[in-house]
C-alpha cells in the first residue's frame, strides 16, 4: 500500500455552499419546531400520555446507534489492524462524533424541560440506564476525540492503537446501554428482553456503515477524488454481512417472543397487525424486513451489480430508511401495544385507553426536529473535512493495493 | 337509712372521681396519639410508616367517579376545557376508573387505578435525575423541580399511572405544584397525609357511602387496612413483577 495523504477539501464550490445552506435550512426548521413545541407544550405534537416517545426518539436513537456503528471502519483498522481501512479511520471517527451530536441534540430538544439540561448533568441517579447513557455519551466524545487526535497528530501515532481499542470497547458498551434503555423495561411486552442490547450493537454496525458508505462516496464524487473499487467493494461486502446479522437477530428476537405464550399478543400485533397493529405490522414487514433488509441484501450480493456505485448507494439508503423503520416499529409499536395490566380480563370501560392500541400521528414539527438532527451531523462532517485533513487524497485501487490488476 | 345514703354517695363519689381521672388521663392520650400520627412539618417522613390503600372492588360502584372528581378537584387537574384543543389523549389523569370482565367467567369488576406506590418502583429506577422518588414512608412521587421531562418513567411504569403536562398548568394548587413539561402522578395526597389526613379519593368514596377504599399504615398491625388485609387478604396488580405495591385490591 502506498503512502496515502489526508487533505482538507477546498470547500469553495457553489455545490458545497449550497449543501451547507440546505442542511442549515433543516437545522433552522428543527430549531423553529423546538420553539413551537416548547412554547405551546407537547400537545401540539403527535405524542400523548400513551405514546410518550415519538418521532424525535425514532431519529435520536437511530443516530445514536448509527454513531457507534460509524466507528466500524476505524475500529477495523486500529483494533484488527487491517491496513486498507487505515486512511479512512479519521473520517470514520469524525462521522461517529457527528452522528452522536446530532442524535443528542434531538433528545435534548425534545425534553419537556430542555432548559434543565444543567439539572440533567448535575443530578445523577446511578441506577438509571438513562443516567448511565449520559456518562457513556460523554465518554464516547472523550475517547473517540482522543483517538482522533492520535490519528491526526503524527507525534502521537504510537498511541493510536491503544486509543482505538479504548474507543472500540467504549462504543460497544455505549450501544449496549442504548439497547438496555428498552431491554430493561419490564412493563412492556415488546421490550423486557436482554437481547435488545446485542441486537442494538449489531444494528449499529449496519446503520453506521451504510451512512459511512454514503458519506464516503458522496464526498469523493463531489470533490473529484479517485475512489477505487477495492475499497468500495470491501465495504459493500461488509455491509452485506451486517445486514444479514441484523436479520438473524431480529428473527431470533421474534422467535423467542413467539415461544412464550405471554408474548403472543405482542407478536400478533407486530407480525400480523392484529388488535390495531396494522400500521406497525406494515412498517415491520415492508419497511424493516423487505426494504430495509432483503432488498439491500439482494442489491449488495447480486453478481451483476458488483461494481455499481449507484446500486450500493441505493442499498445504503435503504438500510438507513429500514433502520428508521426498525426504530419506529420498536419505539412506537412497543408503546402502542396495550400494556398487559389485567391478564385474562377484558377492559369494558376506561378513560385512559387501557387495553387499546394507541394511534400515533406524528406531526411535521417533531419530524423536522428529527431531520434537523441528521442535518447537524452532516454539517459537522462537511465542515470537519474542510477544516482538517480527514479525507484521503486518493483511494484508487493502485494506491490501496499495488498488486491490483484491473479486470 | 342515712348511713346507706352516705355509703351510696361515697360509692358514687369514688366512681365519678375514677371516671374523671380516667377521662383526664385517657382523652389527651387519644388526642395526642392522633397528633402523633401527623408528621411535624419540619421532620422528614420515616420508614416507621408505609402508607397504602386497599380497594374492595365488590364495593366499588360501576359508573361512580367520585374518587376521580375528588382527586381532580384536590390537585387542580382539569380534564376538559383545554384552552387550545379537545385532545383527550394529552389530558393528565392521576386516577381513573376501569371496568373489567373476566374473559372466562364473565365476572365484571370496577376499580380505580392510580400510582400503586411500589416498594421497588420501576419509575424511580429509571429516572436519570432522581426526580422520580420514593419517600421513606413509601409514597412515590415526582420532584417537579428536577424533572427534566424525559418521560422515561412513563415508559417504565407498568400501571400507566403517570401523565405528562402537555400544556401550561393554570392555577396549580400551592400544595400540589405542577408545571408544563414535567411528569406527574398520584401523590397519595401527601399534603393531607403529612397532616394526619386521608387522600381525597378515599374521603370521597366514603362520602358517597361506598366505602370501597381504605387508607392507612401497612406497618401498623392495628390499622384498619392491616387488619382487613390480614383477615381477607388483597391482591397486587401485576404481582408477577414483584414490586410489592402499596395499593392492594380485593375481588379481582
Amino acid at each position: 500500500m502506498k503512502k496515502i495523504h489526508l487533505q482538507e477539501i477546498d470547500g469553495n464550490s457553489a455545490g458545497y455552499v449550497g449543501l451547507l445552506a440546505l442542511l442549515g435550512a433543516f437545522v433552522l426548521g428543527a430549531l423553529g419546531s423546538t420553539y413551537y413545541m416548547e412554547h405551546n407544550g407537547h400537545w401540539v405534537t403527535g405524542m400523548n400520555n400513551q405514546i410518550v416517545w415519538g418521532m424525535p426518539h425514532v431519529f435520536a436513537v437511530f443516530l445514536i446507534v448509527a454513531a457507534s456503528g460509524a466507528l466500524n471502519v476505524a475500529s477495523i483498522s486500529s483494533v484488527f489492524n487491517k491496513k486498507i481501512y487505515k486512511p479512512l479511520a479519521p473520517l470514520s471517527a469524525l462521522l461517529s462524533l457527528a452522528l452522536l451530536a446530532g442524535g443528542l441534540m434531538i433528545l435534548v430538544l425534545d425534553l419537556g424541560r430542555p432548559d434543565r439540561l444543567l439539572v440533567a448533568m448535575t443530578y445523577y441517579n446511578f441506577k438509571s440506564i438513562f443516567a448511565w447513557n449520559m456518562i457513556l455519551y460523554n465518554g464516547f466524545f472523550l475517547f473517540v476525540g482522543i483517538y482522533l487526535w492520535t490519528m491526526l497528530d503524527r507525534t502521537l501515532k504510537q498511541y493510536t492503537r491503544f486509543a482505538g481499542f479504548t474507543a472500540f470497547i467504549w462504543r460497544l458498551i455505549l450501544t449496549t446501554g442504548t439497547g438496555s434503555i428498552f431491554g430493561f423495561l419490564v412493563a412492556r411486552s415488546g421490550y423486557d428482553m436482554a437481547m435488545m442490547a446485542p441486537m442494538f450493537v449489531i444494528m449499529s454496525f449496519s446503520f453506521g456503515l451504510a451512512i459511512f458508505i454514503l458519506v464516503l462516496m458522496a464526498s469523493y464524487n463531489w470533490t473529484d477524488r479517485p475512489l477505487g473499487d477495492v475499497v468500495v467493494n470491501r465495504l459493500r461486502k461488509l455491509l452485506g454481512v451486517f445486514i444479514a446479522a441484523v436479520l438473524y437477530f431480529v428473527i431470533v428476537y421474534h422467535l423467542t417472543n413467539l415461544y412464550a405464550t405471554e408474548h403472543h399478543g405482542y407478536e400478533a400485533f407486530i407480525l400480523l397487525g392484529e388488535n390495531g397493529g396494522d400500521s406497525y405490522s406494515k412498517m415491520f414487514w415492508i419497511g424493516q424486513i423487505l426494504l430495509g433488509s432483503l432488498v439491500p441484501l439482494a442489491l449488495v450480493y447480486a453478481p451483476a451489480l458488483q461494481n455499481s456505485r449507484k446500486t450500493l448507494a441505493v442499498a445504503s439508503i435503504l438500510v438507513i430508511l429500514g433502520g428508521l423503520a426498525t426504530m419506529y416499529t420498536i419505539i412506537i409499536g412497543g408503546q402502542a401495544y396495550p400494556m398487559e395490566m389485567f391478564p385474562g380480563m377484558e377492559v369494558l370501560e376506561t378513560t385512559f385507553y387501557d387495553g387499546q392500541a394507541t394511534v400515533y400521528n406524528p406531526t411535521l414539527a417533531e419530524t423536522l426536529l428529527g431531520l434537523g438532527g441528521m442535518a447537524v451531523a452532516m454539517i459537522i462532517v462537511a465542515v470537519g473535512i474542510k477544516v482538517l485533513g480527514f479525507l484521503p487524497q486518493r483511494l484508487d485501487d493502485a494506491s490501496i493495493d499495488p498488486h491490483h490488476k484491473a479486470d | 337509712m342515712s348511713k346507706e345514703t352516705i355509703n351510696i354517695s361515697r360509692r358514687g363519689f369514688v366512681e365519678k372521681t375514677a371516671t374523671t381521672f380516667a377521662g383526664i388521663s385517657i382523652v389527651p392520650g387519644v388526642f395526642l396519639h392522633q397528633v402523633a400520627n401527623a408528621k411535624p412539618a419540619d421532620q422528614p417522613a420515616t420508614a416507621d410508616n408505609r402508607w397504602g390503600m386497599l380497594i374492595d372492588t365488590n364495593k366499588c360502584a360501576s359508573g361512580c367517579t367520585a374518587c376521580v372528581s375528588a382527586c381532580n378537584e384536590e390537585n387542580g387537574i382539569k380534564t376538559s376545557d383545554h384552552p387550545n384543543h379537545d385532545n383527550q389523549t394529552t389530558t393528565q389523569q392521576w386516577i381513573r376508573k376501569v371496568k373489567l370482565r373476566d374473559k372466562q367467567t364473565g365476572h365484571v369488576v370496577s376499580l380505580p387505578m392510580m400510582c400503586q406506590h411500589c416498594e421497588h418502583p420501576p419509575c424511580v429506577d429509571v429516572c436519570p435525575t432522581g426526580a422520580s422518588m420514593k419517600r421513606a414512608d413509601g409514597i412515590v412521587m415526582v420532584d417537579r423541580h428536577i424533572c427534566i421531562g424525559c418521560r422515561y418513567c412513563m415508559m417504565a411504569c407498568p400501571y400507566k399511572a403517570r401523565s405528562f403536562a402537555h400544556e401550561t398548568v393554570e392555577d396549580p394548587k400551592e400544595y400540589a405544584p405542577r408545571g408544563k413539561g414535567t411528569v406527574e402522578s398520584c401523590t397519595l395526597c401527601v399534603h393531607r397525609v403529612d397532616e394526619g389526613g386521608t387522600p381525597a379519593c378515599v374521603e370521597a368514596c366514603n362520602e358517597a357511602e361506598h366505602g370501597a377504599m381504605i387508607f392507612g399504615d401497612l406497618k401498623d398491625p392495628n390499622s384498619a387496612i392491616s387488619q382487613e388485609l390480614k383477615k381477607h387478604g388483597g391482591k397486587q396488580i401485576r404481582a408477577d413483577l414483584g414490586l410489592n405495591t402499596g395499593v392492594r385490591y380485593q375481588g379481582i
